[in-house]
């Protein structure tokens, strides 16, 4: 009987171990295809030339420069009005059935697919508000799909924060606001950044959303306003990969250009936990 | 100081208070002692308004703090809680430096400059026993301190804005031997400037520091007498009961 208990209990640790190595593996090996692949095709100019020769050759530098506007665009529409549509939810709305309600809005929005945020943005931004194909349309359609993310992450850090913050700040006085500003938003702060950075991983990735928003197939220029178009990383990839002028030549530069989406948000996943831990340490709650 | 005249107080459709009346005179220490769930940390926080904080709850009669209702429609709440400090059964400092911890009350209040806020700070850590302990990492996390000192740190943070109130709920429970009896002592120090009201399951702590006892049972108060006279003659039979330990 005890044989038998051991027995098992070794099986299932074996099984477990093998599966969770597995996932690993099948993530290291992706990454490996494309380091392998495109580590030839990165290089200075790579990365700060436009495209050459029916984007065969030449570097990414325009969709680099459009991937971060469009970043910053949406994380500046979304991440306001998501921490505060939190804090309300969170802090002051209670549990009514209002903020039920808000709350699984919220999360069914977070599972629309992304080419229907694509197509509501063409028809909102893009049309009805007259943006036309700019970073406002685009950076607006990926705040919208980046914005439950957001309220989701920030809800949780601010649920995380102990309640007897609350009422050892209310009890000296101080406001509702004052708590809020003063003692709760600091210590969710490194939670609420973890949310931040998964929400610019998620952006910077987005295809769908993007293609009838703001990507250029080809546009060398810079963008002069938010009002112009811009090439994006992985629009460039999905063209290059597909529909470019000689697809079998332009595979290194998929590759690079895949190499360099990879390594920007890995690149942000690192300031994250840099940051994390810059404002985590005085928060360490007890 | 404190009067509380017919006091009802009802979670939901549950009675936790019943009819309760009672006067805290000033600079005194007053004990709530009963059984868990008797109304006593309820009663307590009627005088800061922190029950105002939990959902579906009513309460009828009136509580005065020198002669005005704290439960008037003119009353600024963050006002009174800053008049009727408390503290909580855990210690629970926010996550700042030590001077953050205590500064807090002043800054939200806007009581006073720079200069004054440290000097401030400084009086209060002297006032709580601490000074001595914390004097050279004012700067430290308040995290780095022993559950005692924290709880000192608490008390600190609630003398800083100048109560003419503190309300403890079982400030010690959570503490050691040792840190209970350094709180202990720091409480009987405070009564020369301040109206104490300290909510404890500890019936020795009650007799050695309160000036006046109130019993509660099952949300009544059963008996409210001179502390000496509760523990050595109690009026009423369950009085009895409870101190001689035959329940609760």
């Amino acid at each position: 009987m005890n044989n038998h208990k051991k027995r098992s209990e070794r099986i299932a640790f074996m099984l477990f171990r093998t599966l969770g190595l597995l996932v690993v593996l099948i993530l290291f090996w992706i990454l490996g295809f494309i380091v392998y692949h495109g580590i030839g095709a990165i290089s200075w100019e790579f990365l700060t030339t436009g495209p050459a020769d029916g984007m065969t050759s030449g570097g990414i530098f325009p969709a680099i420069v459009g991937t971060l506007c469009l970043v910053a665009g949406s994380i500046l529409f979304a991440f306001p009005l998501g921490v505060m549509s939190a804090v309300y939810t969170n802090e002051y709305a209670g549990n009514s059935w209002v903020v039920r309600f808000v709350r699984v809005m919220t999360n069914n929005l977070s599972s629309i697919p992304s080419i229907v945020f694509g197509l509501f943005g063409m028809a909102l931004f893009v049309r009805a508000l007259g943006f036309g194909d700019s970073i406002l349309a685009g950076s607006l359609t990926l705040g919208l799909l980046v914005l439950p993310l957001v309220i989701r992450t920030t809800e949780e850090a601010l649920k995380a924060v102990p309640y007897s913050y609350r009422t050892g700040s209310l009890a000296l006085g101080a406001t509702k606001l004052q708590t809020i500003r003063r003692i709760i938003l600091p210590a969710a702060l490194p939670n609420i950044t973890t949310g931040l950075i998964l929400s610019i991983g998620r952006i910077s990735g987005e295809t769908a959303p993007i293609l009838f928003t703001v990507a250029a197939y080809f546009l060398p220029k810079l963008p002069n306003s938010i009002f112009d178009q811009v090439m994006a990383l992985p629009y460039h990839l999905y063209v290059i990969a597909t529909s470019g002028t000689d697809v079998e030549a332009s595979r290194p530069v998929a590759y690079g250009t895949a190499l360099t989406l990879i390594l920007i948000v890995l690149l942000m996943n690192l300031l994250a936990a840099f940051l994390r831990k810059y404002f985590g340490k005085n928060v360490k709650h007890n | 100081m404190i009067k509380a005249k017919n006091v009802n107080f009802y979670y939901n459709d549950f009675h936790a208070l019943k009819n309760i009346g009672m006067e805290i005179a000033a600079n005194t220490i007053t004990a709530f002692i009963g059984p868990s769930g008797c109304g006593k940390s309820t009663f307590l926080r009627l005088f800061n308004r922190m029950n105002d904080l939990i959902d579906g709850t009513r309460l009828t009669g009136t509580c005065l703090l020198r002669g005005k209702d704290i439960y008037d429609k003119s009353v600024d709440i963050d006002r009174l809680r800053k008049n009727v400090g408390m503290v909580f059964q855990k210690p629970n400092p926010f996550p700042k430096s030590i001077f953050e911890n205590v500064a807090y009350g002043l800054r939200v209040n806007n009581m006073g400059d720079k200069k004054y806020i440290a000097q401030r700070v400084e009086e209060s850590l002297i006032a709580s026993a601490l000074w001595d302990e914390v004097k050279d990492k004012l700067k430290k996390s308040a995290f780095e301190l022993s559950g005692g000192q924290q709880q000192r740190l608490c008390i600190a943070r609630a003398l800083a804005v100048s109560p003419d109130v503190l309300l403890m709920d079982e400030p010690a429970s959570a503490l050691d031997p040792i840190s209970t009896s350094k709180i202990e002592e720091l409480i009987h120090t405070l009564k020369e400037d301040y109206t104490i009201v300290i909510v404890t399951h500890n019936m020795q702590q009650a007799a050695r520091i309160s000036d006046k006892t109130g019993f509660f049972m099952l949300g009544e108060l059963i008996e409210f007498s001179d502390t000496k006279k509760m523990f050595l003659n109690p009026e009423k039979q369950e009085t009895q009961n409870y101190i001689t330990g035959r329940f609760g």
